[in-house]
């Protein structure tokens, strides 16, 4: 009953207020505090957080609604809720009672946001090339190193960040007031732009040990792992939202566009490109319940399958908004339709929480167990 | 040993495990016949099929580098 009021006052505000607004947060490259504010008492920052420790406790199909929401509204604020999400996950599995108390119960509460700090100037998907640096100095780890596009640095409060210890993957929390922290805003990106991006340069950054999670290589490697997983299945959902609103955006336009005396939508080569739209957007639906069903099962699927989701729905996201902007003509490449900015944020879901190209090469080497049933 | 245990765990590792024959005892991360991702979809398995929970402190790599450690592992849990 609580889980469902949170998606019918989510729902209602986002109709209310994101989905008209999506398009100043873009322009001004920032989500307004007044909406964090409200979405934290709707209870979207603790939806995967056990009710103990103040959370909503959504199963997976109530999680990817609360995604479809935000990426139908706007591909940033979904940003919000993955990265912060992917933090709330990492520290109720793996982390101590401690950091529990300490961040996990605030982070369910929206009173601090978390981010996700893994990429680096020079590394991307390949974890085992990370080049921040944790050192043991008594007790305390000494972070050095750089983290790139971490989304939501300008205002997030903590951050999860992902070194190497002695060589090793090594994952850590880093809270924001940290001496030797510096947060550099990254603006003008191409899409997600209210992502409020930035750059993290940690100079011999010190914290306790006890922000440290996992301390061996197979629970480094199921923390990243699991986390990331955690992430591309919100974005699977967030891309289904924005495939959606390139639907409804592209009805609405042609059946109020009239060009040789009637209404687009009744031109034979527009319905081709409503039919296509229409169909992949399905398609992403399937897939990505596909994913909640076997990660409400607990089944061993649910990473294969979820990795196909974001796979197929970030793809149909591109593909649709790109019809939508040729729907739209001219219009379409203005900032007066959303379906501009719907074009632009559709290309970074294809990018983030691994790539089309990572994905496929996951899909392709895994995926036969299941897509062949 | 349970010889249940044994034929549960090597009908999921047949599975994912793409060489022709493979030993009970072969270490199937050294041996490089899995990887990083499968290792988290090992663990879902193990707590779904055997009705347990792989806590933290479970997460030694020891403890699923084979049919036979899986297997010593989940009886171990199982009598807890």
């Amino acid at each position: 009953m609580k889980n469902k009021q949170l998606l019918e006052s989510l729902s209602a505000y986002s109709k209310e207020v994101l989905i008209p607004q999506a398009g100043e947060y873009d322009a001004c490259q920032a989500v307004p505090q007044s909406v964090v504010a409200e979405l934290a008492k709707m209870g979207v920052f603790g939806a995967n957080v056990d009710t103990e420790y103040g959370g909503q406790a959504l199963n997976a199909f109530e999680i990817g609604k609360v995604s479809e929401l935000l990426g139908y509204a706007s591909g940033s604020l979904l940003s919000l809720f993955t990265v912060h999400s992917m933090m709330t996950f990492a520290l109720q599995r793996w982390g101590s009672d401690w950091q529990k108390d300490r961040w996990l119960t605030p982070l369910a509460a929206g009173n601090l946001i978390g981010a996700f700090a893994v990429s680096e100037p020079e590394v991307g998907s390949d974890v085992n090339g990370l080049l921040t640096e944790f050192t043991l100095e008594d007790d305390c780890i000494v972070v050095n190193g750089s983290k790139q596009w971490i989304s939501f640095a300008q205002t997030a409060d903590v951050f999860f960040v992902a070194g190497k210890l002695n060589g090793a993957p090594a994952t850590l929390v880093v809270e924001r007031d940290t001496p030797g922290l510096e947060i550099t805003p990254i603006s003008n990106m191409y899409g997600f732009r209210a992502g409020m991006l930035g750059k993290l340069t940690f100079n011999h950054c010190k914290v306790p040990k006890a922000h440290m999670l996992g301390q061996n290589p197979l629970i480094l490697a199921q923390i990243v792992g699991s986390v990331l997983d955690h992430g591309r299945f919100t974005i699977a959902w967030g891309a289904l939202g924005l495939s959606n609103a390139c639907v409804d955006a592209s009805i609405h336009y042609t059946k109020t566009r009239y060009q040789f005396g009637e209404p687009l939508y009744q031109h034979q080569l527009i319905q081709q490109m409503l039919t296509n739209m229409l169909v992949a957007t399905r398609s992403s639906r399937l897939m990505c319940m596909d994913a909640a069903s076997a990660r409400d099962e607990s089944d061993a699927d649910m990473i294969i399958k979820t990795a196909a989701a974001k796979y197929c729905s970030a793809e149909n996201a591109l593909k649709t908004a790109n019809d939508a902007a040729q729907i739209h003509g001219a219009n379409g490449l203005s900032d007066q339709f959303p379906v501009e900015r719907y074009l632009r944020d559709a290309k970074v879901f294809g990018i983030i929480e691994g790539s089309v190209q990572m994905l496929q090469m996951m899909i392709a080497s895994q995926g036969n167990q299941w897509i062949s049933h | 040993m349970s010889q249940a245990i044994v034929n549960t765990v090597r009908q999921f590792l047949e599975e994912y495990i793409r060489v022709e024959k493979f030993e009970n005892d072969e270490n199937i991360f050294a041996k490089k016949y899995v990887n990083s991702l499968f290792a988290m979809q090992l663990i879902l398995f193990i707590e779904k099929s055997f009705g347990i929970k792989v806590e933290n402190e479970d997460l030694d790599i020891d403890n699923f580098s084979s049919v036979n450690a899986i297997t010593d592992f989940v009886s171990s849990k199982s009598t807890v």
